[in-house]
């Protein structure tokens, strides 16, 4: 079996009188897409937030590659990258400048023949030296999917990365996410609302609901456990009867 | 401090402002303006013989290094509208980037932006009022350098501000380095202030620098104590905003108003 590359435990977010996330623990495994699922305000983009330190936890611990994210800000983010559909870049630059300025960030090696390998498997060659203000929803995805992969992190964070897209280009995203993820062996932390998705990419799944887990296993495991048809089914189910165990 | 990330931000700048009309304008429009408006009063306090010893240098130097100070804080806390009008801080601070390195990254952009409109200025003078700064030789320079500081420490605060505060605050930029002009004393000495302003105007480095200033252009003399006092207290005022820069990231972090500032 392989080891945890992410570890949280017993994670809390209060926002005043205001619990976001409570009391949550999970592994991420070397090479294994988890899939984050829940209604809107359950505490999914919040729990992304605080594995990248971008929100500081009431209580709780969160490692990676085993050391503590709130002593080891710098080394663990140098290996971790995300990308979300509700991210944006400078407007004003243009597509290869702001993965230039991406790299320089990430301390990247070599960054023109890394810049020209993500823009070539992304097939984004049309549009590198187009000012990113210009860019089409599908091509701002491409382009952040770009600047999270350019760094060849060992985990990323997706934060529904294929909302409001056409389905020819969630198909072509998600294709390249599985080919990119088998063949780099990276550990991926996947949201998103839609059901289908979720059970083809995720190789298992947590199910979060008013900020706790209430649910977890693979796709398979947690369809039976509450006697349903499809992910969808159980999501409409575990969303409609609150903290239903 | 990994001086790659700090360069790598500053080229984020870069490729904006080379691209930019209407932020090169703001580089140049500006000082142009104000440097031919107040060119205009010195000539006009002369032609009306109005005895002021070294009026030219009293006016135009005051303009020019006020101009260092405000072009120094805009340029730490306009870097930051800059990533908040783009929603780039999730990028930024998900990344290795650190705090200490992105407020570096600011002062050192400032230092492009105060360089470049502090020459402008200069040449400005030169040309239209034959007012030649550089005359006055190296005895400015460790005024220049407070200022810039001073700059920086105003930049910072600013910045804080409109982190903990978001949008509503953001006129701060431009606004709130104004609030310390009258008692910097830029345009006429300390001592018409009235006496309470006096006691509050000599613990701001400003109102030290612009007192020595006055002494470098006019007199030609080196003011070493207000030299001391403004380093002094710039050092000081520095090391306290940093901190409570810091003490305000941490708050927005655990706020959550990091992802958040700008929407």
């Amino acid at each position: 079996m392989s080891k945890p590359i992410v570890e949280v435990r017993n994670l809390t977010k209060q926002f005043g009188g205001f619990t976001a996330v409570n009391n949550i623990s999970f592994e991420i495994n070397e090479g294994e897409i988890l899939g984050l699922l829940g209604p809107n305000g359950a505490g999914k983009t919040t729990t992304i937030h605080m594995l990248l330190g971008l929100i500081t936890p009431s209580s709780g611990s969160i490692h990676m590659f085993g050391l503590d994210l709130a002593q080891h800000r710098e080394t663990i983010l140098q290996q971790v990258n995300f990308s979300s559909t509700y991210i944006s870049m400078p407007f004003s630059l243009t597509v290869e400048e702001n993965l230039k300025v991406i790299a320089r960030l990430y301390s990247i090696q070599n960054i023109q023949r890394r810049i020209d390998d993500i823009i070539e498997k992304l097939e984004m060659g049309d549009i590198r030296s187009k000012l990113t203000r210009k860019l089409s929803s599908g091509q701002m995805s491409r382009l952040t999917l770009a600047k999270a992969l350019m760094t060849e992190p060992k985990v990323l964070f997706l934060d529904e990365p294929t909302a409001s897209l056409d389905p020819d280009i969630v198909n072509k995203i998600k294709g390249f996410l599985k080919e990119y993820q088998r063949t780099a062996g990276l550990s991926i932390l996947y949201t998103s609302h839609n059901m289908r998705e979720m059970e083809e990419m995720s190789n298992r799944i947590i199910f979060l609901q008013q900020g706790q887990i209430v649910a977890e296993g693979t796709a398979d495991q947690i369809i039976q456990r509450y006697g349903q048809r499809d992910l969808e089914e159980v999501f409409l189910k575990l969303a409609r009867e609150p903290k239903a165990k | 401090m990994n001086l790659g990330r700090i360069g790598g931000l500053l080229s984020r700048h870069l490729y904006l402002y080379k691209r930019s009309f209407a932020r090169m304008l703001e580089i140049f429009y500006w000082p142009f303006l104000d440097l031919v408006v107040w060119g205009f009063i010195t000539i006009y306090l002369k032609e009306a013989g109005v005895s002021l010893h070294g009026a030219v240098a009293f006016f135009l130097g005051a303009l020019i290094l006020w101009d260092v100070l405000f072009r120094a804080q805009q340029g730490v806390a306009v870097s930051f509208l800059e990533e908040m009008w783009a929603r780039n801080l999730m990028n930024l601070f998900a990344s290795p980037l650190t705090v200490g390195e992105y407020l570096a990254s600011t002062m050192i952009m400032s230092v492009l932006k105060v360089t470049a409109v502090g020459s402008l200025m200069m040449m400005f003078a030169w040309a239209f009022y034959s007012y030649d700064m550089l005359k006055m030789g190296l005895s400015l320079f460790p005024f220049i350098l407070n200022l810039v500081l001073s700059g920086w420490i105003i930049g910072v605060l600013t910045t804080s501000i409109i982190m903990r505060f978001g949008q509503q605050a953001e006129v701060l930029a431009w606004g709130l380095v104004f609030l310390f002009q009258p008692i910097s004393c830029v345009f006429y000495p300390l001592d018409v202030l009235p006496p309470i302003l006096q006691s509050i105007a000599w613990m701001i480095p400003p109102a030290h620098i612009f007192e020595g200033m006055r002494m470098v252009l006019v007199d030609g003399a080196m003011p070493v104590d207000h030299i001391f006092w403004a380093t002094g207290l710039n050092l000081l005022f520095f090391a306290m905003v940093v901190a409570w820069f810091y003490h305000t990231f941490n708050i927005c972090k655990d706020k959550g108003m990091l992802v958040r500032v700008g929407e």
